[in-house]
């Protein structure tokens, strides 16, 4: 390793790797080589940098150049300039607008509030290679675990810790590692939780293909503190990337003897399997995904009991998500003091946020708890793109709220979300800008959980259904204004009497767009309107006499003909025809098309 | 794909053997459909079939769990699966547009197939390659950024295979 004088990290991410990061890799490979450089030079396919925006990303050190939008062809002049002769490609550099300072990443405002605990080793590692996790100190925790520490030394080191699930509801991970300790039992389980259903959430699947050996060796700690020998991983089926590395990543482990029998030694078994999900969003709740993983249709059953206490094949089991998971080594490791220094009062160390939508830099950022959206929106995410007015951020997915302007200064935890009316979810955040309508956003998310919602109770079918409906004709003008009430009381029933957390929490979007846009709720139903201009059936478009100057462009595009004038005079349109495609609006270069 | 006529099937030496291997595990149902959809890109009925057979459970309890998930098909699709993406940062950014026009100008609906059997449509869940939105999959290619003049162009790639 040490004769290595510089190292390329390629992203190997799902994003990047569809933007042809695989051919980028084998090509810097194959031009390292027919350069004379390959001796000096390492190439390291990574996981996710979160930079997903700006992809495929390189990175060279140890210089921290870091190239973005790097396409198959750019790798010869990134080995022939900066490799052979040292000097950067500037063209490749990630340069902020217009100073064309040295993208160095620490520099990068992306990266400077950041703090990396649960993505510590994504884009530095490669994550297909057990070597290098146990050159970042990868089984640390897993040796001190078994040869330092009882069970109930990690169980008061994660109280100390103060680690709560990140899966959603915030469960304090001790209490639920202890439930399963107490109980005495032959066979016990321990399941992770990858099956990452939340629409625009990536952490989890980012975290597997970057670091899957963290989450086998916390796992396997999980096994030796509640006494279980056996451990599911729960993945979505979309997920071939991050299965694949799973896979190698288990071998490995077991070839090093740090999973399977006899662990280090230490005559501790325990081995890990993976069961693939099959599409079903209902399965992210924790009883619906033991049913799942027992082969059948997965439908949740009443709490009461726990699966602390009667889990997988009615055995107790410790179920927690991949980002809880990614957490425990490095706690071991640094100390559950340490790790409660990050964040919060009640809401311990860092979440990881998908951050999309409609901002400048999308990706996976990582923050202390704490940090207000104004940091990760503006600071972080670079703001609103094409000059639009930033209107909300949704947090939670299908299962959370909307953050407004106003509360933008609010410090993202468990506590001040739910406050918002809003819940951390997996960490889903997807910013919205003035075009999008917040009637029709609750409509997609109401969509969703009505879709998913596996039938067996009546208020989350027959209530979700209900509310969608009355949404729907709202979104089309047919609205009243007695609306609001129905939608207020059919939405508090499906809280209350459903078995699940999908059915009690899929009204939430709906209630939370309502508090705080009530107007526009009002706008669709009394003035028929859609202020957002995004409903088809309330909107229409017309030409603005003093811009247009006839170009005739948006008549010839108009898949209806419903578009008429004269060359160089002015054009209108026939509304009776229009099928509000959107398509003169779009194409016209003089901005004389408006939405009404 | 050896698909004979209706009650005979044949299942590669590979599926038979993953069958095996998963015979004593308990919970074993979901992870052999996966081979078997792996085989024939949907579920034939015949397969089912064999599977109850096999396995031993009743045709039911495999239609109940095959219908239960959406990743599971019923249908065999086109030679090339569209798969439109539908989590929400690729709706708001013009997923829905997307699929709409991919509709019309393929001429069928999601989950439908064309006549010659090169192309069917498919909205799906979140894939999670949101920076890259609005986006569309076929096969193992990811199309991302996407606009729908960009339609046609990659319709065409792989029309003439």
């Amino acid at each position: 390793m040490a004769a290595f004088t510089n190292f390329i990290l390629v992203c190997g991410g799902t994003a990047c790797e569809s933007s042809k990061s695989d051919k980028i890799y084998k090509n810097l490979m194959h031009e390292c080589e027919s350069q004379g450089v390959r001796d000096k030079v390492q190439v390291v396919k990574t996981g996710c940098f979160g930079f997903c925006e700006q992809g495929p990303i390189v990175k060279v050190l140890p210089e921290e150049s870091f190239y973005v939008q790097v396409t198959p062809e750019d790798a010869k002049e990134i080995v022939s300039e900066h490799l052979v002769k040292g000097r950067e490609v500037t063209r490749l550099l990630y340069d902020k607008a217009e100073s064309k300072k040295r993208a160095q990443i620490d520099e990068m405002d992306f990266y400077q509030k950041q703090v990396r605990v649960v993505l510590r080793n994504c884009g530095v590692i490669n994550p297909e290679d057990i070597n290098e996790y146990l050159g970042r100190d990868g089984y640390v925790a897993l040796e001190k675990a078994l040869f330092e520490m009882k069970p109930d030394d990690i169980i008061e080191e994660l109280k100390t810790a103060g680690l709560r699930g990140r899966g959603g509801a915030g469960f304090p991970t001790w209490m639920k590692w202890n439930f399963t300790k107490k109980v005495e039992d032959d066979q016990k389980y321990i399941v992770c939780n990858a099956d990452e259903g939340d629409p625009g959430a990536y952490m989890d699947r980012s975290t597997l293909e970057g670091d899957p050996h963290s989450i086998l060796e916390a796992m396997t700690i999980a096994g030796y503190t509640v006494g279980a020998n056996f451990g599911y991983i729960y993945i979505r089926a979309e997920y071939p990337l991050a299965i694949n590395r799973l896979k190698i990543a288990m071998n490995q482990a077991r070839e090093y003897g740090l999973l399977g029998d006899n662990i280090l030694d230490t005559g501790f078994n325990f081995d890990i399997e993976i069961r693939l999900g099959a599409g079903a969003f209902v399965c992210g709740e924790e009883t619906a995904l033991l049913r799942s993983i027992e082969g059948e249709r997965g439908m949740p059953t009443p709490r009461p009991p726990f699966p602390a206490t009667k889990g997988v094949f009615g055995q107790p089991t410790v179920i927690n998500n991949v980002e809880t998971w990614a957490n425990i080594p490095i706690i071991l490791m640094k100390g559950g003091e340490w790790f409660s220094k990050i964040g919060t009062e009640d809401s311990k160390g860092t979440k990881v946020f998908a951050l999309t939508g409609k901002i400048r830099n999308s990706g996976l950022v990582e923050v202390p708890m704490g940090t207000t959206l104004r940091e990760i929106v503006f600071d972080i995410g670079g703001g609103i793109p094409n000059g639009k007015e930033f209107k909300a951020v949704q947090t939670g997915g299908p299962s959370g709220g909307v953050i407004t302007k106003d509360y933008l200064d609010t410090p993202i935890d468990y506590v001040h979300l739910q406050e918002l009316g809003s819940i951390m979810g997996s960490g889903g955040m997807i910013v919205m800008d003035e075009d999008d309508c917040m009637v029709d956003v609750s409509k997609f998310y109401l969509g969703f959980t009505v879709d998913e919602s596996c039938g067996k109770c009546a208020p989350c079918r027959v209530g979700g259904r209900t509310l969608y409906n009355i949404l729907e004709r709202i979104t089309e003008g047919e609205g009243e204004m007695e609306d609001l009430d129905r939608i207020k009381s059919i939405a508090q029933a499906t809280q209350k009497a459903s078995l699940c957390g999908l059915g009690q929490t899929a009204p939430n979007p709906i209630i939370s767009t309502i508090t705080y846009f009530e107007d526009e709720y009002k706008a669709h139903i009394k003035d028929k309107r859609c202020p957002a201009g995004h409903c088809k059936k309330l909107i229409t478009y017309h030409i603005l006499p003093d811009k247009c100057i006839g170009c005739g462009l948006c008549a010839r595009r108009c898949p209806t003909n419903a578009i008429s004038g004269e060359i160089r005079q002015l054009h209108t349109i026939d509304q009776e025809l229009c099928i509000k495609c959107g398509e003169c609006y779009n194409v016209c270069k003089f901005d004389a098309v408006y939405v009404r | 794909m050896a698909v004979k006529s209706d009650a005979e099937i044949t299942f590669s030496q590979e599926l038979l053997d993953h069958m095996e291997t998963w015979r004593e595990k308990p919970g074993n149902l979901i992870m052999i459909l996966h081979k078997v959809q792996e085989e024939f890109g949907f579920i034939p009925r015949e397969a089912a079939k064999k599977v109850a057979k096999i396995m031993n459970v009743p045709l039911a309890k495999i239609y109940g769990v095959i219908t239960f998930y959406h990743y599971f098909k019923l249908n065999k699709p086109g030679k090339y699966n569209i798969q439109v993406c539908m989590g929400t940062a690729c709706y708001l950014k013009g997923g829905e547009d997307i699929l709409n026009e991919l509709e019309s100008v393929l001429g069928i609906g999601v989950n439908q197939v064309t006549t010659d059997g090169q192309f069917s449509i498919e909205a799906v869940r979140c894939v999670g390659a949101c920076g890259l939105a609005p986006v569309l999959i076929v096969g193992e290619d990811v199309f991302g950024k996407l606009t729908k003049d960009r339609l046609p162009e990659i319709l065409a790639k792989y029309q003439e295979k």
